[in-house]
């Protein structure tokens, strides 16, 4: 097989995927690192997953290309790819044990039963599952067959691992658990993950890159602080995290100009009318028109001069629920760093 | 007045589960596991030589006459047939169940479905004769044939001993055929209910884990469609052994289980060896789901 370990674990190469009328995946270029844990981040229907089934070979391009380090693989049928797929539902098969299932890939390819054996022992350790190899799958918990969907795969040594929202139907605990854990096997076996998820904090969590997707097209692709702090479009700044959008006559009246930015709700301070605000700073007064008591924090909603709403959160270090429930209805001077302001266009 | 009787019923669920279950469990004890049972105790009975009258007493007697040689010959017809239609109905069955099940769209599926169950919107006596019309020596069939000028094969066939006949309408081939073709619906139907509920995903997970598409269908499509295949195959074995209208209507004059249950009971008037009679197939049958539970066609359920 044709192989340059140089080249970009996967690369697309103005891809497309259109179903009928409807262009699930527009023309997308895109370049994947060896080692890299990439993680495809959208809403659904925004082509991440569309995306991800055609490098695994499920699907095909309508034009363009992929290559998986350096080869050409458009059209592979799945079977003669180097990837693996853990999917969102596990898929594992009913009518055989976990070490069955996970011996799967080695069985069709028709290795060594010692050997086998030997290293679905192995990956069961790495997935802390020793000792399950002889129960059904339906014996297991939800996350127990997170971990077998995961050692079925990756048991093959394949290239690039694809993950299809594979912490979806977990509960909240399990899945940050298994975020932890996910990138410390990725780590240690070294192979390139491509990670599927609409959950942006999934996505910040893990990954050395996310690419954001947004009707079949990328939206913006950068490490997770740039995808955060950096919001290179409206949209990228409204589906990572809340943001507040601000255009027109208002933002000209904070920023002196009319281009719409966004601004994180943390970044926001709450202050009294009468501060003055820092010279890197800028401000704007409004009205606290609602306040939400979350515990760890408040969130507020503040009419500002000039009309519309922006979010602000706030860390309850030293407040109470008490004091800050009686802030609604308060004048109050909304103030943020210059620099913590984003241009996206528009 | 009527929110009080539902008040009294929600307080009550045993009463309510109760009032559903009796009528069915009535109807399942006393009509059909009754009749069954009156059956049994009927094969017990013997029938004096003399009077032709039915002696109400234990004896094996009846049973004994179901292995002398002419009998004997009957159960082995009936069972080889039936053999060969499920085989021959499971091996059709599959693909279109298959592309039912995995590849047609809803609307096609729909369309499809019917067409499997429209055969059964007629009735069954109406098929068996206009098969008898087109199997017959003048049928549509025999002109086709000669018209592809296959007489040759189709008379070879017709001569081959204990299958063959004077024409196709006349003889164990012809049988065959319309047992295939009547029973499909009931092999079809099953298997594609079961292919239905195996996930896509596991196709695409034996794919992606390196199987070529033949290993995926030997170690994940049959092995979960395998349940169907056995459900569809109770019914395709055991319509074919109590059957007794095509080969009335079609068959040589060789008896089959059925025809001999059917000429026991009426004009042989031996109600005590036409009960033996049926039970050879219910015990067939017992004996076919053990062996169907031992290897394993029951574990995906």
């Amino acid at each position: 097989m044709m192989n340059n370990p140089s080249a970009p674990a996967i690369q697309f190469d103005q891809v497309s995927r259109h179903f009928g009328e409807v262009k699930a995946v527009d023309q997308v270029d895109l370049e994947i690192m060896d080692g890299e844990f990439f993680s495809m981040l959208g809403p659904s229907g925004s082509g991440k997953t569309t995306c991800l089934r055609m490098i695994a070979g499920f699907d095909r391009p309508t034009s363009g290309k992929i290559r998986l380090y350096g080869q050409d693989v458009s059209n592979l049928p799945p079977y003669d790819r180097d990837v693996n797929t853990v999917f969102q539902d596990y898929a594992l098969f009913p009518h055989m044990n976990v070490g069955d299932n996970i011996a799967y890939g080695l069985m069709v390819k028709k290795v060594a039963k010692e050997e086998r054996v030997r290293r679905v022992d192995e990956i069961l350790e790495l997935v802390q599952l020793t000792g399950f190899a002889g129960r059904k799958p339906s014996q297991l918990s939800g996350g127990q067959r997170q971990r077998v969907a995961l050692a079925r795969a990756l048991i093959n040594h394949p290239k690039v691992l694809l993950l299809d929202e594979p912490l979806g139907a977990l509960d909240l605990k399990l899945r940050q658990q298994m975020q932890v854990e996910l990138k410390a096997i990725q780590k240690r076996v070294g192979i390139t993950f491509i990670f599927v998820t609409h959950d942006q904090e999934e996505a910040i969590t893990m990954s050395d890159r996310i690419a954001v997707f947004n009707q079949g097209k990328i939206e913006q692709i950068g490490s997770p602080s740039d995808v955060y702090e950096r919001p290179s479009s409206a949209f990228v700044a409204g589906f990572v995290g809340t943001s507040n959008l601000v255009k027109g006559e208002v933002a000209k009246r904070i920023t002196g100009s009319e281009q719409t930015f966004s601004i994180r709700p943390e970044k926001i301070h709450l202050g009294s009318v009468r501060d003055k605000s820092a010279e890197d700073m800028v401000s704007i007064d409004g009205v606290v028109r609602d306040v939400i008591y979350l515990g760890l924090y408040t969130r507020y909603l503040v009419e500002i001069e000039g009309g519309g709403d922006l979010v602000v959160i706030e860390q309850n270090l030293k407040t109470t629920s008490m004091e800050v429930l009686s802030a609604k209805g308060q004048k109050v001077k909304l103030s943020w760093q210059k620099d913590h302001i984003s241009r996206v266009g528009g | 007045m009527l929110n009080r009787i539902s008040t009294f019923f929600y307080r009550r669920p045993g009463l309510v589960l109760a009032l559903f279950l009796t009528p069915p469990l009535l109807y399942m004890v006393v009509v059909y596991l009754g009749s069954l049972f009156s059956l049994l105790i009927n094969s017990f009975f013997s029938i004096d030589d003399f009077t032709g009258m039915v002696i109400r007493e234990f004896t094996l007697k009846t049973y004994a006459q179901i292995f002398n040689p002419a009998n004997r010959e009957i159960f082995m017809r009936t069972g080889s047939m039936a053999f060969f239609v499920t085989v021959v109905d499971a091996l059709i069955a599959f693909p279109l169940a298959y592309y039912i099940a995995k590849f047609s769209s809803r609307r096609l599926k729909t369309w499809l479905l019917i067409a499997v169950t429209i055969p059964l919107w007629s009735s069954y006596l109406v098929r068996v004769y206009a098969w008898k019309l087109i199997l017959a020596k003048e049928g549509i069939l025999s002109w086709f044939i000669n018209l592809l000028h296959l007489n040759g094969p189709l008379d070879w066939l017709l001569s081959l001993p204990g299958i063959g006949g004077s024409s196709l309408s006349l003889s164990p081939i012809g049988m065959f055929i319309v047992f295939v073709y009547i029973w499909l619906p009931y092999m079809i139907i099953p298997i594609q209910t079961a292919l239905e509920r195996v996930p896509g995903s596991l196709l695409e997970a034996s794919s992606d884990l390196g199987a070529k598409p033949y290993q995926t269908f030997r170690t994940v499509i049959l092995p979960l469609a395998f349940p169907g295949v056995v459900a569809g195959s109770i019914f395709t074995f055991s319509l074919t052994l109590g059957d007794f209208i095509v080969p009335l209507t079609l068959g040589n004059s060789k008896f089959f289980i059925g025809q001999a249950v059917y000429s026991y009971q009426g004009t042989g008037g031996n109600i005590p060896l036409a009960a033996a009679m049926t039970m050879g197939p219910v015990v067939i049958m017992v004996v076919y789901l053990l062996i169907a539970r031992k290897l394993g066609a029951f574990d995906a359920l």
